[in-house]
């Protein structure tokens, strides 16, 4: 907890404020409980849980409006919760069950969801930046105003063709906002040990594209950010660039014992910058929730997520049938 | 003393062209570097210019001369002292901008041999009695790709100089002008880049039709053809397809080395997810590839270099496509079955004309996709002849031949009467040298022994 920066001009609702929290709060219990069923082997192969980061999707839902895109990389379990994804769905998926968003078939890393636009879920790395120039190019071409937030990490950031959509985002003034969110560690390599250009957003001036760097740990400030590129966007004077400077606590992956840091690094940031404590602060200090407030939350939550796990245990497997459907539409 | 100005190869597979226009008049003085004339391929107008000064002596070919041979003397120079100075078979060199493009632009149309008449297709795709006009691969391709932009505005056209180049093959020729720049986009070159960008404008609801310049730079590309394209609606559990045609020449076209001669068929076909259709006639480039543009999958459309300046027929019919899945019986016989695809049945059914004159009556079949394969065909007729020998442009290992003769051995082996041979290419990268090229490539003779093989004559 300690001390952190005082609370910024409070252009912000109370409501608002409690929405923040209890979406944090969302992800980061669902995330702590999908450890859990991970460790119990009811959740297999490859989970990246995104605690710590949980600021950056929910900052960025804020400023979204109905109708916008986002698409992500494996590390995908917040971006859907924080999209209005149900969490039965997401968990029963993470169980490889019928009641999954792709029905078993997707796994951790391969979710989707038309009516929430969310379009993955996606395994390669930095392989959506194309893709969610893609899907901006398309709603161009449909000449609405929908914007695409593109989310991709600092592992991705040296991919090629992060760099090649860069090139073509910026020709065509596509309508995506490019949100790296970096969190300091591609796997187990620290960025600079992986980079001298350690200044993410600015790469984006080679190519005319404009962006900054925004405290990926504040949420207001993510938020704030958030709508200043989705009005540029929306302007026709796409794309830009946010660089969301945020941390994960956990490993890579499940699997990840995360020598490659200290403890003390990892519980520096949890006492100092955590997201979901800074807006706990700032509800109680600004007297807008008692503790007992914020503990109906909890429980609430809790029981969201508990929900989600049993249901995720009960859904069926997918019937064997499944393994031929879906190659062709 | 004259010597002779001959008619330039402006192309890798150039082998005639047209004398477009005569810069120059009989007794003038040129200087080296003078442009002297313009020359036509199908492609494209180029400018050629004198190596030499000397001046212009007679002029052998008037200009408006059509299916000029290269190597053809097409004017005379006598050199400025009076002595042979210009050397007489390169005497002029290709210049101008046609030529400052990149690299893989310049392979343009058809390769050697003059068009092989095509024969009547045994079992049409169209009714009885429907008028058909000549047209070649190229036209075809192009009538498809216009037909069916006009009927559904979210059809597009990407890829490197599709648009004000007008195609570094002409297959897009003419389109920047009636659908505009919003619908014919020309890219930079970053295959990696626009192959995921157009795949997530298909999942965004487009549908679009990404040429490459040739299908080996969709290596450049293949992660997001194969990770994402091809497998994004399993993982989403049938939520999230992918409506989209990538499209380009595929293998060898003439004398343009490894990188840039290989068949993808076989790559391709391996993937689940995929479609994958190699035309070989232009009504089968034309029915092809409107099908493809209207399915809701990701489909491969593998076309052929050599080909796009072939003529066949193709049906007058306001809206003409062939299905996938459905092979084309192009030749009946009784003794043997040859199965080919793409520019294979170009060689498939030479080798048919040639076994004929010896009595063994080939049947040829075109399977057209590779995925779907229509076996049924395929075995049937392996039924009826009870030997089978097929043919592919391809690398033999894992070849599209390796994979019909284990279908074979599994659903017909009991009507076998020899072992199936597959005839493909070379076990080599693609050869620069012409006649190392000619032997890396499958040939006519092969196909010819492997049936005489397999009938044991």
């Amino acid at each position: 907890m300690a001390a952190k920066k005082p609370p910024e001009t409070p252009n912000v609702s109370k409501d608002d404020l409690l929405h923040f929290y209890r979406e944090m709060l969302l992800i980061r219990r669902f995330e702590e409980k999908a450890g859990q069923l991970y460790g119990m082997g009811l959740i297999g192969g490859f989970c990246h849980l995104y605690i710590g980061q949980e600021a950056v999707v929910v900052g960025l839902e804020a400023a979204a409006k109905p109708g916008d895109k986002r698409i992500t990389s494996y590390r995908d379990h917040g971006h859907m919760l924080a999209c209005g994804m149900d969490p039965k769905g997401v968990m029963a998926e993470l169980t490889g069950r019928a009641g999954g968003y792709s029905r078993g078939k997707g796994g951790s890393m391969h979710m989707f969801s038309k009516d929430k636009h969310f379009y993955g879920g996606h395994g390669i790395v930095a392989a959506q930046v194309p893709l969610g120039a893609g899907l901006a190019f398309a709603d161009k071409y449909l000449g609405n105003d929908n914007v695409t937030f593109t989310y991709f990490g600092d592992g991705a950031a040296n991919q090629g063709q992060v760099y090649e959509t860069y090139n073509m985002a910026e020709l065509w003034n596509l309508p995506v906002v490019f949100v790296i969110e970096n969190n300091q560690y591609a796997m187990g390599t620290s960025m600079k040990r992986a980079t001298r250009s350690t200044t993410l957003w600015e790469r984006g001036a080679a190519y005319g594209i404009k962006g900054e760097a925004v405290d990926g740990m504040d949420v207001l400030a993510v938020k704030a950010a958030g709508e200043k590129a989705v009005a540029i966007c929306r302007a026709g004077e796409g794309p830009y660039i946010l660089e969301m400077m945020t941390y994960r606590y956990r490993g890579h992956s499940m699997s990840d014992p995360a020598k490659y840091r200290t403890r003390e690094e990892v519980q520096k940031m949890r006492d100092e910058k955590d997201a979901i404590e800074h807006v706990r602060d700032l509800l109680v200090q600004g007297g807008h929730a008692t503790d007992e407030d914020l503990k109906a939350i909890d429980r609430d939550i809790k029981a969201v997520v508990n929900d989600s796990a049993e249901f995720a245990k009960q859904s069926p497997e997918p019937d064997l049938a499944e393994l031929w459907t879906d190659i062709y539409a | 003393m004259a010597t002779q100005i001959l008619m330039p190869a402006l192309s890798p597979t150039m082998e005639e062209g047209t004398l477009a226009k005569w810069l120059v008049k009989e007794g003038d003085s040129v200087k080296s570097g003078q442009i002297l004339a313009e020359i036509e391929t199908d492609k494209a107008t180029m400018e050629f210019e004198a190596v030499d000064e000397g001046v212009i002596g007679k002029l052998l070919v008037a200009e408006g001369t059509a299916g000029v041979k290269v190597n053809t003397p097409i004017a005379e120079m006598a050199g400025e002292s009076g002595a042979a100075s210009a050397p007489s078979a390169p005497a002029v060199a290709a210049a101008g901008k046609t030529l400052s493009v990149p690299e893989p632009l310049s392979q343009p149309v058809p390769a050697a041999p003059a068009p092989v008449k095509a024969p009547q297709a045994a079992s049409p795709d169209w009714p009885v009695g429907t008028p058909t006009k000549t047209m070649t691969v190229r036209e075809a391709l192009r009538e498809a790709l216009a037909e069916e932009m006009r009927s559904n505005d979210r059809v597009f056209l990407m890829g490197e100089e599709v648009g004000e180049y007008q195609g570094a093959y002409k297959i897009s020729q003419g389109l920047l002008d009636e659908f505009g720049p919003k619908r014919v986009i020309d890219t930079p070159i970053t295959e990696h880049g626009f192959t995921g960008l157009a795949v997530g404008a298909a999942f965004g609801g487009l549908n679009p039709v990404l040429e490459f310049m040739t299908f080996n730079f969709s290596m450049q590309a293949i992660d997001q053809i194969i990770n994402s394209a091809a497998k994004t609606l399993y993982m989403s559990g049938g939520q999230m397809g992918c409506p989209i045609v990538f499209r380009g020449p595929n293998g060898a076209a003439a004398r343009v080395g490894a990188q840039h001669s290989q068949d993808y068929a076989a790559w391709y076909a391996h993937i689940p997810g995929l479609k994958v259709a190699m035309p070989y006639s232009a009504a089968d480039a034309k029915g092809l590839l409107k099908t493809a543009i209207r399915d809701p999958n990701p489909v491969i459309f593998l076309e052929n270099e050599i080909l796009y300046g072939r003529s066949f027929e193709v049906p007058v019919l306001e809206d003409f496509t062939i299905p996938f899945g459905k092979a084309k019986v192009w030749r009946t016989g009784t003794d043997v079955t040859i199965v080919s695809f793409g520019i294979g049945m170009t060689h498939a059914l030479e080798a048919a004309e040639n076994l004929a004159k010896d009595g063994i009556s080939a049947e040829v079949i075109d399977l057209r996709t590779l995925r779907p394969i229509d076996y049924d065909t395929v075995l049937a007729s392996v039924q009826k002849t009870n030997r089978c020998v097929t043919v592919e442009e391809g690398w033999p290992v894992g070849a599209i031949g390796n994979h019909l003769s284990a279908t074979i051995m599994t659903r017909a082996f009991d009507y076998l009467d020899a072992p199936v041979l597959n005839c493909t290419g070379k076990d080599v990268p693609m050869p620069y040298a012409a006649n190392l090229e000619k032997l890396a490539l499958v040939t006519t003779a092969e196909i010819v022994e492997a049936v005489k093989s397999v009938c044991y004559r």
